[in-house]
């Protein structure tokens, strides 16, 4: 058929052509794989369900911030790989956008030597990949940390060993009153800032709102302790022989090893990108901006803290997000060092016994999915709060 | 405390002075890290451990003057040397430095071993290289059978000639060599690693590994996640609803998702969509997979290039009477990759990073074959030679990569 010939007078059926094709292919691809999946699934004699979750996962996971052992569902080992997964991402996105503040503004330092150091960091960690690092620190350097009995020992209270780091565990009793109490804190404190910034807005009075929100933030959670009955107990671990050679500690948090290699790895690797968000952000307000706020007289950490950072942060925020939003996907990593994420829980082992791949896969990815929108949901509204307010 | 002040006068007495005091603290530095000789051993424990600090510092003050007219002293003054907490930065940064090169350098050259053929002959407490020499051709060729690798010598040979070729060819058939580069030659270069036919024995991809595998990833994805990731970005950003709504959810699915799932989805649960006995390669599966995680990212660079041109450059091809492609293809997409080459450059980089990942497939690349060879019984413990080995390629490939699009992004630069 020659197109050139055929003469489409209406644009609006012209359009409708491309887009009939594009869904057409679309949806037979879809009914094509649907259809042999039936006929597949039928032919080992499953069928398609969420059915299986409820049963016994009868596999133990060996770290887990709630309650979990072989006799709980699938459901409730889904749950357990899901914070696991949470709990990395939160302390890499933590220990990342510290790394990553400093380093940014070291690149920019007046000093020579700092600033070269900081660039050579981003160099070497930024070109070599995660996975790598990952396995460096998890079979190389983590390894190579003593035993139990020759423990590196932090004033008695903490011990590093190659089975990892044993910290202090914190033994709450009433430990609901003392949320409450910490949530009442910050409601209060968000009034107060409310009050204070109406008080300088109408009247032009400067209440010392840091310190008062301090004061208010220690008091309650004070509060907790003294009337309600909050009480706070630390159980330390203590080395245990178990056989003449064979030392362990008793007791305490063990915060693992895999734990340990993938938050190290995934700040380390992630602060180079955080940095050059910054160093990038701080370099995009114009010089003029600057000058401007010395000509008033305000000195170098008032001109970064009111004029430079407010603005530089509206160009770091987007990019920014983004890393974060790449550290929660690359925690997924940690399934190549047994650390028990949602990837090694559920899309490893789950799958392994159920044999159920389409239904464990699809709810992996919508559950990376989720918190992928999630956390983007959130920085968009935190970068249209930052937002210049045009009037 | 006047008399102390460094000035234009006393600079003469006091710059020697200086740096007799600087050059005692890294006197001392240096005598403690490579010869393990404390020189201020009579002072107190803690002041002894200061000492470079604290000399190093009074040098630094005593030189430091805001312009003295010798030039190197200005130089130094200005770059490390502003104010105290400045030259007490410079001065640990260094030390550092100086610190950590000793027993680098040891473990990297003095106490390693390059010498034997097994973990017998690494005696000394440094690096045991014994063990990359012995695993190299494993390392680069993975499992693939030693009388054949010249096949993957002689694809990568005629790749680079070709590339050299291509480079240096009259900008007349520079297109042409492109082109072939492109659509022609991963065919010629997969027939000849993979074999089957032309007196070539089979070699099936689960013997494929090592460094060679990487390269051949990180090429075949990359050379069809760049047109796939255009045709997407175009697609997001057409007026026709259907087309540009299945664009977006086809971007969005890919880039929420991390590519481990991707893979896990390319190797257990793709085979379950295929009619039954049909077997499509793993390799094959793992390269769509990467291709199309790749491509939605590049999708999105694009894009951001797409948006970032004035709207008069759509009006003035339209007025030239372009259609659609013709209007994207000669006028919009040349300025849009210009503007975005980092942001291209950096998709291709991760693309090269992410190549290890394939481990969760069973293919081994570098990376794959290093977890290999250290956890075979006569070579346990050689982990840390591994990983850096496996590093230091993977740093020197990216490096290169991210230094090149530097390069051409100030090439293309068209403006003055």
């Amino acid at each position: 058929m020659n197109f050139k010939n055929i003469r489409f007078q209406n644009k609006k059926i012209r359009n409708l052509i491309p887009q009939f094709i594009t869904v057409a292919i679309l949806l037979s691809t879809i009914i094509y794989f649907v259809t042999n999946a039936q006929i597949n699934m039928g032919n080992r004699g499953i069928a398609f369900g969420f059915g299986f979750l409820k049963q016994e996962a009868s596999f133990d996971i060996t770290f887990s911030l709630i309650d979990y052992d072989g006799s709980y569902s699938y459901a409730r080992a889904f749950l357990v790989g899901l914070l696991n997964t949470i709990l990395v991402s939160v302390i890499g996105i933590f220990f990342a956008t510290l790394l990553g503040v400093i380093i940014g503004v070291s690149r920019l330092s007046d000093n020579y030597l700092i600033a070269k150091v900081a660039e050579w960091y981003v160099e070497i960690f930024r070109n070599i990949p995660l996975i790598l690092q990952i396995f460096f620190w998890y079979f190389a350097a983590l390894r190579a940390l003593p035993l139990p009995n020759e423990a590196i020992n932090f004033y008695d209270i903490s011990f590093l060993t190659v089975k990892g780091f044993y910290v202090p565990k914190f033994i709450w009793t009433n430990f609901n009153i003392f949320l409450i109490s910490i949530i009442c804190a910050i409601i209060a404190i968000y009034f107060f800032n409310n009050y204070s910034r109406k008080q300088r807005e109408q009247f032009g009075k400067q209440l010392p709102t840091t310190s008062i929100s301090l004061l208010i933030f220690l008091i309650f959670p004070l509060l907790s302790f003294t009337l309600f009955g909050v009480t706070l107990s630390f159980e330390y671990p203590v080395l245990k022989q178990l056989s003449p050679t064979i030392f362990t500690f008793d007791g305490g948090l063990n915060i693992i090893p895999e734990l340990i290699a993938l938050a190290l790895s995934l700040s380390m690797y992630t602060a180079t990108f955080i940095a050059e968000n910054v160093r990038a952000g701080i370099l995009g307000v114009s010089k003029g901006q600057k000058e401007a706020a010395a000509s008033i007289g305000l000195n170098k950490n008032q001109i970064l803290k009111l004029v430079v950072m407010p603005q530089a942060l509206r160009i770091i925020i987007p990019p920014t997000t983004n890393q974060y939003l790449n550290l929660t996907k690359n925690s997924s990593l940690a399934a190549a060092i047994a650390y028990p994420d949602i990837v090694l829980v559920f899309a490893g082992t789950a799958l392994m016994q159920t044999g159920r791949a389409i239904e464990i896969i699809s709810i992996t990815m919508l559950t990376y999915l989720t918190l992928s929108v999630s956390i983007s949901i959130f920085m968009n509204w935190y970068n249209k709060k930052m937002a210049i307010k045009e009037k | 405390m006047n008399i102390l002040k460094p000035s234009k006068h006393n600079i003469k007495t006091y710059l020697p002075a200086g740096i007799i005091f600087i050059l005692l603290g890294f006197l001392d530095v240096t005598m403690n890290s490579f010869f393990k000789v404390n020189l201020v051993a009579f002072f107190p424990g803690i002041i002894s451990y200061f000492f470079p600090l604290i000399i190093g510092f009074i040098g630094l003050y005593l030189i430091r003057l805001e312009y003295s007219g010798i030039r190197n002293l200005d130089i130094l003054n200005k770059n490390i040397n502003s104010n105290n907490f400045n030259a007490i930065l410079s001065l640990l940064t260094l030390f550092i430095i100086i610190k950590s090169i000793s027993p680098l350098i040891n473990w990297f050259f003095l106490d390693a071993n390059f010498i034997g053929n097994s973990k017998e002959d690494c005696t000394g407490d440094g690096a045991c290289w014994v063990f990359i020499k012995v695993w190299f051709r494993r390392l680069i060729y993975g499992m693939y059978p030693d009388p054949e690798q010249w096949r993957i010598n002689t694809a990568f040979l005629l790749l680079f000639t070709l590339v050299g070729i291509t480079f240096f060819a009259p900008a007349k058939f520079k297109k042409y060599f492109i082109l072939f580069l492109i659509f022609i030659y991963p065919f010629i270069g997969i027939k000849l690693i993979g074999g089957g036919n032309f007196g070539l024995t089979y070699v099936e991809t689960a013997a494929w590994g090592g460094l060679s595998l990487t390269f051949i990833i990180s090429a075949f994805a990359i050379i069809f996640c760049f047109p796939i990731g255009v045709f997407l970005a175009l697609g997001r950003r057409s007026d026709l609803p259907a087309i540009k709504y299945i664009s977006i959810g086809f971007i969005e699915l890919w880039r929420g998702v991390p590519l481990i799932t991707v893979l896990f989805m390319a190797s257990v649960m793709f085979p379950m969509f295929l009619p039954d006995g049909t077997f499509i390669d793993k390799l094959i599966r793992v390269l769509f997979a990467i291709t199309m995680f790749e491509a939605a990212y590049m999708a999105e660079v694009v894009r951001g290039g797409l948006q970032a041109l004035p709207k008069g450059q759509y009006e003035a091809a339209r007025s030239l009477g372009m259609g659609y492609w013709r209007m994207n293809f000669l006028i919009i997409l040349p300025q849009a990759l210009k503007l975005v080459i980092p942001g291209i450059a950096n998709t291709l980089l991760a693309l090269v990073k992410d190549t290890p990942l394939i481990f969760v497939v069973g293919l081994m690349e570098l990376a794959g074959m290093i977890r290999l060879a250290k956890t075979n019984p006569k070579w346990l413990g050689m982990a840390m030679e591994g990983y850096v080995f496996a590093g230091l390629v993977f740093w020197i490939i990216c490096y290169a990569m991210s230094r090149y699009s530097q390069n051409l992004e100030k090439k293309l630069s068209t403006e003055r």
